[in-house]
């Protein structure tokens, strides 16, 4: 047992890696939170952060640029973020159903499509410097490295970042405004809950919920070019690593909130960071295995949907399809 | 939309429409990637059916494929999606294993399979039973709630084979090897008509999925708790009506569909690798879900749609092996378009044929 006063380097490690894991949480979470607000369950996060981190990989091999990379992992999710709408939106589908597609489709996908490309058994070469996003030196670097050691860890905390992660917590309080404050926000609060009184409005709900879903296929693309661009330089098999299904735990943990999914995603993030220094740590005489930390985001949200921490309540027209009265 | 259709339109052809599509799209990816689709349908039919330890391995994952394809109808038919097949049978392989461990030592094979097979579905019932009471006592879905416990199983079973199962000062993370008296026979009767089938994992497993379709046959539309079932999954507030008491539906429901996601482990276990090992059920429970689809949630139509699978599991290895162009994951892939085509977009056709049998109809008429 080490003592309970960490020191500095541990706190900016824990902080760095808090901050760095959290982001394609976060980016998946708020997908998914614009997709189910809307009434359109969306397991199929996983699928698009995993074909995005692919499609950003092996283009921004090819092309070496970074921008164009973005936009190739942006494209391939909301691509399959449209197959999902179509499924379920146009063709009425089960929406649980097609998301458990999606994610086959694109673990498949990108395994094929690499292996043919790259015959390097479905993992990509190293990204070139030019097209990888993984921070770097700012203009504050030199003025914050002459302030001593506290000024190198607000660095490397605050502004050594990759540009990523600026984008996911800058997307936090714009999810909560165009949510709360824009008539598309309300509206698509509106479909998730009673669509036919949106219909009756003279708005189509088909519109709205494509619109919806597709807002999650960005943000899924982004969270997927983090992984493979800034995390990570290349794609490896399923590297996306069920963080997908994080997100989704922590969208309910949350309670579909942005603010709230925010703190959630930092949590797991945090409980992910630490696990290497909880293991061997004794709570009570009993020592806390590695597994309990990884299972514990599933954990909590099970407590949660049981009742034991507040309620979690879905949007109410959720998994349903609309159709429309004659 | 919603015009009535023969029977045969909506349980043979628009499923063969939905299934057709599937294939000729990952026809298509198979030519994206310059390989020629039907010589690829050669390697596969070859390496599936072609000789005897093809065909023990294509009826070895059939195996896994029926169990796990039987739990997620099983739940269907009480409109509850189990996605946690994964976790079930990895938990129903603990169950299996533990009790070849625990008897290895004293009874032969036939002595064990029946604890086996009673702790195999217990544990897989028991994971299941959970997410069923949380739904009808708290309103959770059970799609989420069996998603999260697919992740809790994994990091579970990896605790309990890593501390409690490994073997001290063995680097692989796995137990013991069970003694050779409890393994599961292997299909040595069939070696006349297909030489070689015992070379294969494939067991007597097989024989006691196919039971297993019968059970879930006659519990489902034979018995009265089946009925009760159907009307539930049918119309929830009309079996409410009707005095179907929800919570002993859908908990039971879930747990007969764990238990049988959990016999899975049967297969690996006792049957293949006699031991327990990390990842028991390699994806099979996800797997059962495209199977389930397929099959319409009826077991017969299950038994054919896990052969399907099991085909392109063992056919998929071959191909990887004649085509190194084409790898192994493109079994996911057309397993996700057949998830897709057969199952998300099941209505796709369905307004076309719709439209073409009321031509007809004008046109008789």
């Amino acid at each position: 047992m080490g003592d309970f006063i960490p020191d500095l380097s541990t706190v900016v490690a824990l902080t760095d890696g808090t901050l760095r894991g959290a982001t394609p949480l976060l980016l998946a979470c708020l997908a998914g939170l614009y997709s189910e607000r809307s009434g359109v369950f969306d397991i199929g996060l996983e699928g698009k952060i995993l074909i995005a981190a692919f499609a950003g990989a092996a283009v921004g091999i090819t092309t070496g640029s970074a921008v164009v990379a973005v936009a190739a992992a942006i494209g391939a999710s909301t691509l399959f973020a449209l197959i999902h709408g179509l499924a379920c939106i146009t063709f009425r589908g089960n929406q649980i159903v097609s998301g458990v597609a999606i994610n086959f489709l694109a673990l498949g996908l990108a395994a094929v499509a690499g292996n043919a490309i790259f015959h390097m058994g479905g993992r990509t070469p190293q990204l070139p410097a030019s097209a990888r996003l993984n921070g770097g030196d700012s203009w504050f670097t030199p003025m914050l490295e002459g302030m001593g050691r506290y000024g190198e860890a607000v660095n490397e905390i605050a502004f050594d970042q990759s540009v990523f992660v600026y984008i996911a917590f800058a997307a936090v309080p714009f999810t909560w405004w165009v949510l709360y404050r824009t008539r598309f926000g309300m509206r698509l609060r509106a479909v998730g809950e009673n669509p036919a009184a949106v219909d009756t409005a003279g708005i189509s709900v088909t519109a709205l919920r494509f619109k919806a879903v597709m807002c999650a296929g960005v943000l899924c693309g982004l969270s997927g070019a983090t992984l493979s661009m800034a995390l990570n330089s290349g794609y490896i098999n399923n590297m996306s690593a069920g963080r997908g299904f994080i997100a989704l735990a922590a969208l309910i943990f949350a309670k579909w909130r942005p603010v709230q999914a925010m703190f959630a995603c930092l949590l797991f993030a945090f409980l992910s960071a630490s696990e290497s220094r909880l293991q061997g740590t004794e709570v009570l005489g009993f020592e806390i295995p590695v597994q309990l930390v990884q299972a514990m985001p599933y954990l909590l949200v099970v407590i949660l949907l049981a009742g034991f921490i507040g309620q979690a309540r879905a949007p109410k027209a959720g998994g349903v399809p609309y159709v429309k009265e004659r | 939309m919603n015009k009535d259709l023969p029977g045969w339109v909506d349980f043979g052809l628009l499923p063969l429409l939905n299934l057709l599509t599937a294939f000729v799209v990952a026809g298509l990816v198979v030519l994206a990637i310059g390989e020629d689709p039907i010589e690829a349908v050669g390697h596969i039919i070859y390496g599936a059916f072609g000789y005897g330890n093809g065909v023990g391995y294509t009826l070895f994952y059939t195996t896994n494929f029926i169990f796990t394809g039987l739990a997620v109808a099983v739940a269907f038919h009480a409109s509850q999606f189990n996605i946690g097949g994964e976790g079930q049978a990895y938990l129903g392989g603990l169950g299996v294993g533990v009790a070849c461990l625990m008897l290895d030592q004293y009874l032969p094979w036939w002595g064990i399979l029946p604890v086996a097979i009673l702790l195999g579905a217990s544990f897989g019932a028991i994971w299941a039973a959970i997410p069923g009471i949380l739904y009808a006592k708290r309103g959770a879905h059970v799609v989420i709630t069996t998603i999260m416990f697919n992740f809790i199983s994994f990091s579970l079973m990896n605790y309990l084979i890593n501390e409690y199962l490994k073997v001290p000062g063995n680097a692989s993370v796995q137990s013991r090897t069970f003694e050779q008296t409890a393994w599961m026979p292997k299909l040595t009767w069939f070696e006349g008509v297909m030489p070689g089938i015992s070379t294969s994992p494939a067991n007597l497993s097989f024989i006691i999925a196919l039971i297993a379709c019968v059970f879930v046959y006659i519990l489902i539309w034979r018995t009265k708790f089946g009925y009760e079932v159907r009307v539930y999954g049918a119309n929830p507030s009309a079996a409410r009506y009707a005095g179907i008491s929800t919570t002993r539906v859908v908990v039971l429901t879930m747990a007969i569909s764990g238990a049988l996601a959990g016999l899975m482990g049967l297969n690996p276990v006792m049957g293949d690798q006699t031991r327990i090992f990390l990842d028991i059920p390699q994806q099979a429970g996800f797997v059962g879900i495209a199977v389930a689809l397929m099959g319409r949630s009826h077991p017969l139509w299950i038994v054919f749609a896990a052969l399907l699978f099991g085909t392109l599991y063992q056919g998929g290895a071959e191909l990887a092996f004649e085509m190194p162009a084409i790898t192994r994951d493109m079994i996911v892939v057309i397993q996700g378009l057949v998830i897709l085509f057969a199952g998300a977009m099941e209505f796709m056709f369905r307004p076309w044929v719709a439209r073409a049998f009321s031509m007809r109809e004008t046109a008789n008429g």
